[in-house]
């Protein structure tokens, strides 16, 4: 047992860094539907669970006997650190026999925790075995059954366990040697048994390319239940599907407000859109805002439109006040700009894309590992889901509804700006006014530069403009832009495309768009905003969360640069997106709608529905994860 | 009555064509194509009434218009696409020269009907293929035509697999005439196609690949040019790879794995090579699995079959991949008791490929087991297995029997097995009853697995000989095919090894004489060998050589001396040698060489010959004539001295090779003594 780090390989070593990265790598693009937090895979044999015969090195990677070596009672056998993840749908490993030593007496197999490790893997209950001397195969007996060939010195053994229908087979030196046992139960872990002086062998559980194509057979089951689900019978029920399908995709389109799209689909299949074109208007309106980094006015313009929304949502109207105050950092509240004289720089507003519907977490990679993704409460998981982690955008449904009184303070800010200039600026019809304003100069300019492909006359409304910029994004390739209209590429905030960009886009960002005045009323808006929170917490209680938010925005002030902090973070634009969600779903309802598109919650559930397979063991979650599916 | 309306309505459809009005054609050719499709009773009375020349006619001629041929060209298709019958008449017609003229138009959509139509006619089993070959500017305009466009990729490629015969079977590879392989390959068929591998369409791809499944098989020169094909960047064998791979359709997979295969026999891809060890070799095991369908079942056995054939280690390591010899003895049961109760639809499917599955069975268990003892227990041990075989070898299909067999021969060749299993389930006796009357293909088989269970340690050897095997295997020895000849004189000699003396004179009796110097004039050396052989056990134990040179001892060494005097492999006079050895044992025989003084010069000769193998026979023989303590030693020993063979003894213990060296030791020291 003292063995421990006995290892030729120590943790600085490069190469072993390069073979820890290359495991990563394999271990992620074999089993992708395992949450390794939750389940971690096997990565090497365990010091902690073995029998004191069994010496282990090289990164606890080979074991070696060290025993008498007399009879059977000598046997000794080591587990892999964790159990086999149901999630792998399909696992494998293999063991590359160094020296068969005196007798070559290995057993390479599974077996369940708790079985006796003075033993050879296969011969107690829960325990499976292949054994090199006579090929046969143990299944929790003494007594073996031929099953292949035997195996000695320089042969690869490999052992796949199905976790879809609980069978195992063999490989030796990259053959299949067909199925060695059934109805295996769940958790087992990789075991390896040595009965002789001078057996050695060495696992690979990934660390290495695999001697046989474990993907290939993989592709096969994939390709199994990938026609299981498309055959799935939906019989007499096939109308009622396309109804229930146009349905999704309509609310999904008024839900993000786009508008046009919404009205032309619906005409085409002659469904009914629930919600009224004005109010999708109004609610598109306050998005964007959001998205620009005007949250100042996307609280007035919500006040005005949703009167007593925010007052019941105090939480939400702390989160966007609080955005406000990084907007202001940002220098890109309207309450700022309107006292800078340069205009603001790339960084300030939403960039690249108007787009409004809002980054979703189905579209990162993590989807399936929901409670832990910072993003996953955009939609995509259903409600309890979200309730389990407050302060990342959903808090809004954390508190039940409060009195209107905790969002007097707000209302009493000065705002410089009024809703309807700034809402004029949406529209490029803005542009003959700019020279009389600095702050619709700068609004248009910034306006011009964001949607430079926008090629139409003046007299478009600002909704043809969305339906066009949405066109742009949904045909964009790359990997966030894989589930939802509305994402865009992250490239775009550093690829302006405006001539006068290029002074401002990197060091010429300066705090509050380096305006006295502009700084002096975003500390003013601070020690608001710090009032607020005491009021909320003297009225709710102390919220840990708000704490944290508060003094993630006030830290950037400790900072000369604020953009290139450790709470920078926080002045990306895309942080707009979580908040600009939450204010969505809150308006919707308020309306009484859904406030989350059904499509949404529908792929919600199927993610949330392959995760419960993979903890119920059902192999197959592996092969039938939602992102196969959505192209 | 109903026959006569249809016929009616069948005979306006007819009369229409010959309308002066073309629009009235068309419209008539147009009516004609919708009433035909799948209606194979109008088909067949549109052809009994004479459509298809006035088709034909409207199709060739250059006055119809293009629309007109193009719809001539449909129905034809649609005609095409009944009964075998249809093809006939439609072939009779002479439809191929027609639509091949068809070809030159330049309208892509009129070539695409006429492809479409004549796939559809070369597919079919009663269309001579010989009719692709006839006008030698069809398949360099075929080729130009794969560029076209996706039809024309697909119906051609398929004509060509379906028309690229090589007129053999896959268990017998002698005589194969690969002409039409050749024709298509000095075409650039090779180049035409392989881009089509990577085609969009599957139906492209897998017509393509099919293309290369027959142009490779048992052809050295295609599969040498198929190595080194890229295709997109990519080696050919690479890209079958990948058509094997396991989330491809089954069709793919099997086709590919044929393709590498067929390779992989003609010597392009070595047999160690990965591509056929871990693609080819496991992808075929895994498509005689049980989830397969019966006619995939069948392909994957007997490409298997015959991709390991001649390879121990791709053996080995098929019989122990994924339970190979189990999973093959499920083969056995068809049609099960399951599909007799459940479906007669089922029943019927099944009793249709029982034989197939058998056989490629049978061909697969040969296959294993060629070589390796270890196999060979193992598919012995396999369930019932012997009382497969010898069920097996009185089926009524014959290449049920041809291929049980070939695996009882592969079987035969285990020095345990026959011993055992053999003896145990009596397989002589189906074995003899197979011989009494079958094709030569059988014959063959029978006869050489008779040759095994003959060796003197096999027990079932005593029941053969009981049964009157005699007089059949001297009727083999008389066969035109050689193969039979050799069968039938090996199994005799066999039998002849350390027999009892009556066995012998029967051998001797029924083969007769004359026979017996026919066969030592064989022009197969091999059938000369083991002739050899025969007089050499013939003519061991003294009393035995004694008995026989009484009887046949002027014929006999009249034909040593022929051969010894004749053009001969070292093989056959060092064969000829040892027998004169043995006559030289005998009491009396040896006076048949001591008298014949020119026979001992050419003893002498081969003492001094510059091969030791000769020489070291030579020897024995002198050694046994001058052997003391038997009657008459002292004379032979002192005429042999006269004759120089002291002297020469003498030199040979000098020699290099240690047998030859102890050899003239031993003969000196006969004089010593």
């Amino acid at each position: 047992m003292a063995e421990l780090g006995a290892g030729s390989l120590s943790l600085g070593d490069p190469a072993f860094n390069y073979q820890e990265h290359e495991l990563n790598e394999r271990l992620k693009r074999l089993y992708p539907a395992v949450n390794e937090e939750e389940t971690p895979l096997p990565r090497s044999w365990s010091p902690k669970d073995k029998y004191s015969y069994i010496g282990l090195s090289q990164n606890n990677l080979r074991v070696h006997y060290k025993g008498h070596g007399k009879n059977h009672k000598d046997a000794a056998s080591v587990r892999a650190t964790h159990p086999i993840p149901a999630a792998c749908g399909i696992y494998y490993f293999e063991v590359k026999i160094v020296s068969k030593g005196r007798d070559g007496y290995m057993g390479i197999g599974l077996s369940a925790q708790g079985v006796n490790m003075n033993r050879l893997p296969g011969w107690d209950k829960h325990s499976y075995g292949y054994h090199g001397d006579d090929g046969h195969s143990f299944c929790s007996s003494g007594t073996g059954q031929p099953y292949g060939p035997t195996f000695t010195t320089g042969d690869v053994i490999g052992c796949c366990v199905n976790l879809i229908n609980n069978t195992c087979f063999y490989t030796k030196n990259g053959i299949s040697l067909g199925v060695a046992f059934t109805d295996l139960p769940p958790n087992l872990y990789p075991t390896v048994g040595l009965q002789t002086p001078g057996e050695i062998v060495d696992a690979n559980f990934g660390q290495q390319p695999f001697v046989f194509d474990i993907e290939d057979y993989m592709s096969e089951w994939r390709a199994k239940i990938h026609g299981m689900i498309a055959r799935f019978p939906i019989g007499e029920r096939l109308g009622e599907w396309q109804s229930v399908l146009q349905n999704m995709v309509s609310s999904y389109l008024v839900h993000h407000g786009y508008c046009a799209t919404a009205t032309a689909f619906a005409r085409a299949t002659e469904t009914i859109i629930q919600e009224e074109q004005t109010s999708i208007k109004n609610r598109q309106r306050i998005q964007k805002l959001v998205l620009a980094g005007r949250v100042g006015e996307a609280i007035d313009a919500t006040q005005h439109l949703y009167p007593g929304l925010l007052e019941h949502n105090p939480n939400l109207l702390f989160m966007l006040k609080c955005r406000q105050f990084v907007e202001m950092v940002n220098g890109t509240d309207s309450e700022v700009r309107c006292l800078t004289i340069r205009s603001p720089k790339s960084q300030d507003s939403y960039p690249g894309s108007p787009s409004l519907s809002p980054r979703h977490g189905a579209s990162n990679t993590h989807l399936h590992t929901g409670a832990d993704s910072p993003t996953c409460s955009n939609g995509v998981t259903p409600p309890n889901k979200s309730k389990s982690h407050s302060g990342t955008g959903s808090s809004s449904i954390k508190y039940p509804s409060v009195s209107s009184s905790a969002s007097s303070s707000t209302s009493s800010s000065p705002s410089s700006v009024n809703y309807s200039e700034s809402n004029s600026s949406d529209s490029t019809k803005s542009q003959p006014h700019s020279a009389n304003s600095t702050q619709e100069t700068s609004l248009s300019l910034n306006f011009r530069r964001n949607q430079t492909h926008v090629t139409r006359s003046s007299n478009h409304d600002s909704e043809m403009e969305i339906e066009a910029e949405h066109y742009t994004n949904g045909v964009v390739e790359g990997s966030s832009a894989r589930i939802m209209n509305g994402t865009y590429k992250h490239e775009e905030i550093l690829q302006p495309d405006d001539n006068s960009i290029d002074e401002g886009c990197t060091n010429g960002r300066q705090l509050c768009g380096g305006n006295q005045a502009a700084t002096e009323r975003m500390i003013h808006f601070g020690r608001e905003l710090q009032a607020l929170n005491e009021q909320l917490g003297r009225e709710y209680g102390k919220n840990a969360t708000h704490k944290k938010m508060l003094q993630d925005a006030f830290s950037l002030l400790a900072y000369s640069d604020p953009w290139n902090c450790p709470v920078g973070q926080q002045l990306d634009p895309t942080q707009r997106e979580s908040l600009c969600s939450a204010l969505n779903s809150a308006i919707l309802e308020s309306q009484n709608l859904p406030k989350q598109p059904p499509l949404m919650l529908a792929l919600g559930q199927a993610t949330e529905c392959v995760q419960l397979m993979a903890r119920v063991r059902s192999g197959s979650c592996s092969f039938a994860r939602v992102d196969n599916f959505l192209h | 009555n109903k026959c006569v309306e249809v016929t009616a309505t069948s005979r306006h459809y007819v009369d229409r064509l010959f309308d002066p009005d073309p629009q009235k054609v068309l419209q008539g050719v147009i009516d004609m194509k919708n009433a035909v499709i799948g209606n194979n009773k109008q088909k067949a009375n549109l052809i009994v009434l004479g459509a298809v020349p006035r088709l034909l006619y409207l199709l060739q001629q250059s006055s119809s218009s293009l629309e007109l041929r193009t719809e001539c060209a449909v129905v034809l298709g649609s005609l095409a696409m009944g009964t075998e019958n249809n093809i006939k008449s439609l072939v009779d017609c002479h439809i191929i020269p027609a639509l091949l003229q068809g070809l030159l138009c330049p309208e892509l959509i009129f070539i695409e009907v006429c492809l479409r139509c004549l796939r559809t006619v070369f597919i079919s089993p009663v269309t001579p293929v010989q009719l692709l070959y006839t006008d030698p500017t069809v398949i360099p305009h075929l080729m130009s035509l794969l560029s076209r466009s996706q039809r024309t990729q697909e119906y051609i490629t398929q004509i060509f697999s379906h028309c690229c015969k090589v007129f053999v079977g896959i268990c017998s590879h002698a005589n194969t005439t690969p002409e039409h392989q050749t024709v298509l390959f000095n075409h650039g068929a090779i180049q035409n196609i392989a881009p089509l591998l990577i085609s969009p369409s599957y139906k492209v791809r897998m017509q393509a690949l099919k293309c290369f499944s027959v142009l490779a098989y048992e052809n050295t020169q295609v599969s040498m040019t198929l190595v080194n094909v890229l295709v997109d960047g990519e080696l050919l064998s690479q890209v079958f790879v990948r058509m094997m791979q396991r989330d491809q359709p089954i069709e793919m997979q099997l086709t590919a794995a044929k393709c590498l295969t067929y390779m992989c026999r003609a010597g392009a891809i070595r047999t160690d090579d990965s591509c056929v060890v871990l693609k080819t070799l496991p992808c075929l095991v895994r498509m005689c699995s049980k989830e397969h369908l019966l006619e995939e079942r069948v392909e994957g056995a007997e490409t298997l079959a015959y991709l390991m054939e001649p390879d121990v280690e791709l053996q080995r390591i098929a019989s122990t991949t994924d339970h190979l010899v189990a999973m093959l003895a499920d083969y056995f049961k068809y049609p099960s008791s399951v599909s007799a109760i459940t479906d007669i639809k089922r029943l019927d499917h099944d009793l249709k490929h029982a034989h197939e599955l058998r056989q490629a069975a049978f061909k697969l268990y040969a296959s294993l087991g060629s070589n390796d003892e270890d196999i060979r227990k193992k598919i012995t041990e396999t369930e019932n297995m012997m009382d497969r075989i010898v069920s097996g070898l009185s089926e009524s299909s014959i290449k049920v029997r041809l291929a049980a067999v070939r695996c009882l021969h592969s079987l035969s060749r285990s020095v345990q097995q026959l011993r055992t299993s053999f003896h145990d389930h009596a397989v002589w006796r189906p074995l003899m009853k197979l011989l009494q009357n079958a094709p030569d293909e059988v014959l063959v088989m029978a006869s050489s697995t008779l040759c095994n269970l003959l060796l003197e340690f096999s027990p079932s050897k005593e029941p053969i000989l009981e049964s009157g095997v005699i007089e059949l295997l001297c009727s083999l020895t008389q066969s035109d095919s050689p193969a039979l000849r050799v069968n039938g004189i090996w199994a005799l000699m066999n039998m002849a090894f350390q027999a009892e003396q009556k066995v012998k004179v029967e051998i001797v009796r029924s083969l007769g004489t004359e026979q017996l110097f026919r066969l030592l004039s064989d022009p197969d050396s091999n059938v000369l060998m083991k002739t050899l052989g025969l007089l050499r056990n013939l003519l061991s134990t003294r009393p035995h050589i004694d008995q026989i040179m009484s009887s046949h001892g002027k014929q006999i060494m009249q034909a040593v001396t022929l051969i010894l005097e004749a053009e001969h492999s070292i093989e056959v006079k060092e064969q000829t040698l040892c027998i004169l050895a043995n006559i030289a044992d005998g009491n009396t025989a040896k006076e048949l060489i001591m008298t014949n003084d020119d026979m001992l010069q050419k003893i002498k000769y081969y003492m001094g010959h510059s091969n030791v193998k000769l020489q070291l026979a030579a020897t024995f023989c002198i050694s046994n004539l001058i052997w003391n303590e038997e009657d008459g030693s002292q004379e032979r020993q002192d005429k042999l001295r006269e004759m120089g063979f002291v002297d020469i003894l003498h030199k040979l213990t000098q020699a290099s090779d240690p047998n030859l060296c102890d050899r003239a030791k031993t003969a000196m020291q006969q004089y010593l003594a």
